[in-house]
């Protein structure tokens, strides 16, 4: 593999209060290759957002805090960067669009003012310049009437236009990186078909990376080249899209694609995962899918297994396979 | 104008009812659902936003029949009329052969023993102040379904069935998780001992390891109780699951109404197959043609001339712009509103 985009070595995210220590993000490591799309699954709680957010140096605070980690994006250590640095990335190195584009657009701002702001921010230009811009990029998006757009107020667009709206204002600066959480759960199906076909022509088009978070699985084998299964606050399975969905290896991942119903297939019975996922506050001892795995042996449940090169390339965090 | 509660066109519901065999729990006849919108200082009636248009269908006992569609095409007012919280503008709704569409008061919640729904979000449907055990017993008070001794253990009882232990009872919904609420919006729902469940969008808000226990759970149910389902969901793949017979809907109107398998393996409907071939697989290369539409879906309250998906189909002709198509069987029970097969 050529040197990653961006390298991630043990995050560690923390909210921390007198009473407790809550570990959203607990030692995560992973790699995004320059130009292609890491999907991340997991379901609530199991610290894919915080993830992103942690990225983009974006945790809620004041007791939310990164405690530990590097986060190397393009060769420089993100967490080191002083917040003004910081803001010089983001949005422009680094784009992100959110799942409601209804409360990440800013209500009182018309669309092209607020693309507009990215470009005068990061490209220094002039008003109109940055208009002129808007129009061109809401058109890249798929809207045909980008002149009329750009002086619309979100409220105006529908959903699956709202989200094209930010993917224009995420891509404005062209980043070498986008990282899209949950970008199409709050679409319709044939909604979603069209906001997925346009980030996969951007990034064919611009050679921008995809950090994709979702809990769809569907979604994932559509778009990803490499899969990051989260659980608990930390990975445990990493590999390529092919391996995960083919040759999955962690006792969580297997179950998790043997629960959802498929339309291919006819399933008598889900394979359902007893139990609930566990909170954050309050993580079980050893590893953290134990209490629900069907495999788990007495040792499970006392130490917490590593994350290990099974396979070149794949990674999983179990003792048993 | 039409009439209250007369059919207007009796072609579709004939041919939908007389495909039905056996006793149906529930018959939906030509119902519509018009909500009017104000406008002006006067506060009159400008429109009307078509939330539901002509439907029919009917379902057998102790079948599923699953409701599909993107959001605003009218799924969730169907189920809201079969459970008379809303009163239809027109048509009739039968359960067991009875005509309920125009009970009121009393005698519906009587009637309303037979049929319960469950609802999409659990954090929303629960009273929080409620401990679990008078959650699920309120119905039995209510009705006064025997002694208080006779109640507690049959709290108890539909604990049990929803894989829920007996200590619940004591504790708030606060304290239980997504797809343990449901579990007890479901016990809840059983109480009564009801013959038909109407359950829109039940599992949407649960993570996916939790969606397919309450999946099981209602499969375990329909078999043990003989239930029927109206399932109501944006989900292909859960409808699938779940369903014996599908109906796909557009803009209030049903476009396709099939066995599944059918449905799923030989779309008639322009509609039905974008949105099957839309639906992502979690499997890599599924290897399918992806028909991706243009544009949103049409407001109802300004629904488009003729067939109402025109403005988004690929294979559209011109008579679909001014001729509303009719729900017809075009293969063995399989019924479609689409002119492509006329």
């Amino acid at each position: 593999m050529a040197e990653p985009l961006l390298k991630v070595r043990n995050l560690k995210t923390y909210f921390i209060s007198k009473e407790a220590q809550v570990k959203a993000v607990d030692g995560v490591d992973f790699d995004v290759a320059p130009g292609k799309v890491l999907g991340i699954v997991g379901e609530s709680g199991s610290g894919k957002s915080m993830t992103s957010l942690s990225l983009m140096r974006l945790v809620p605070g004041p007791q939310g805090r990164i405690v530990e980690g590097e986060v190397t994006f393009e060769g420089t250590d993100l967490l080191k960067l002083t917040e003004r640095q910081m803001s010089d990335v983001r949005g422009n190195r680094m784009g992100m669009i959110f799942q409601e584009p209804m409360t990440a657009l800013n209500p009182v701002l018309k669309i092209g003012e607020q693309i507009g702001e990215v470009l005068i921010r990061h490209r220094r230009v002039s008003k109109a310049e940055a208009k002129k811009q808007s129009i061109g990029l809401l058109r890249s998006v798929g809207f045909p009437r980008a002149e009329q757009i750009v002086d619309e107020y979100p409220h105006q667009l529908s959903g699956g236009m709202r989200q094209r709206a930010m993917i224009a204002m995420a891509m404005a600066c062209q980043p070498k990186l986008l990282i899209a959480d949950e970008p199409t759960t709050a679409l319709d199906v044939t909604i979603q078909a069209q906001v997925l076909d346009l980030m996969r022509s951007l990034k064919n088009k611009n050679g921008t990376a995809i950090i994709l978070i979702t809990h769809d699985l569907g979604v994932i084998a559509e778009m990803a080249d490499d899969v990051v299964v989260m659980y608990g606050g930390q990975v445990v399975e990493s590999a390529t899209a092919d391996a995960v969905f083919d040759d999955p290896l962690h006792p969580y991942t297997t179950a998790l694609m043997e629960s959802i119903p498929v339309i291919d297939q006819d399933r008598e019975r889900l394979a359902s995962i007893p139990g609930t996922v566990p909170s954050a506050a309050n993580f079980p001892s050893g590893c953290r899918f134990a209490p629900r795995c069907a495999m788990a042996q007495e040792s499970c449940h006392q130490r917490m297994p590593e994350l290990r090169e099974l396979k070149p390339g794949h990674y999983v965090r179990c003792d048993l396979v | 104008m039409w009439e209250r509660g007369r059919p207007v066109s009796t072609l579709e519901s004939d041919l939908a009812l007389k495909k039905s065999q056996g006793k149906s729990i529930l018959e939906v006849r030509n119902v519509k659902k018009y909500f009017p919108i104000m406008g002006g200082i006067l506060r009159r009636t400008v429109g009307h936003v078509k939330a539901v248009d002509d439907v029919s269908f009917s379902l057998p006992e102790g079948e599923t029949i699953g409701l599909v569609g993107e959001s605003g095409c009218g799924k969730s007012t169907l189920g809201r009329l079969i459970m008379r919280i809303n009163d239809p503008t027109a048509g009739s709704i039968l359960m067991n052969g009875r005509d309920i569409t125009r009970v009121k008061g009393g005698q519906l919640r009587k009637l309303r023993h037979d049929f319960q729904m469950v609802f999409q979000d659990p954090y929303s449907s629960l009273n929080p102040r409620m401990s679990v055990g008078s959650l699920i017993a309120e119905p039995l008070i209510v009705n006064r379904r025997g002694s208080r001794s006779d109640i507690q253990s049959e709290v108890v009882r539909l604990l049990e069935i929803v894989g829920l232990s007996p200590e619940a009872r004591l504790r708030f919904p606060h304290e239980f998780s997504g797809g343990q609420r449901q579990r007890i919006a479901i016990a809840r729902a059983l109480a009564l001992r009801p013959k038909l469940i109407v359950a829109d969008e039940a599992v949407s808000a649960l993570d996916v390891s939790i969606q397919a226990q309450v999946l099981n759970l209602l499969a375990d149910l329909r078999k043990e109780f003989g239930l029927s389902y109206v399932f109501i969901s944006h989900n292909l793949a859960v409808v699938k699951h779940v369903s014996d017979r599908v109906a796909v809907m557009y803009l209030g109107r049903l476009v396709e109404l099939a066995p599944k398998r059918q449905l799923y393996n030989s779309p008639l409907h322009p509609y039905t197959q974008a949105l099957l071939s839309a639906a992502p697989e979690p499997k890599r290369h599924a290897n399918r043609e992806r028909i991706v539409l243009v544009g949103d879906v049409p407001s109802p309250a300004k629904p488009p001339s003729g067939c109402a998906f025109h403005t988004r189909c690929p294979k559209v002709m011109d008579v679909c712009r001014s001729e509303r198509p009719v729900l017809k069987e075009y293969a063995p029970g399989q019924f479609t509103a689409c002119h492509l097969y006329t």
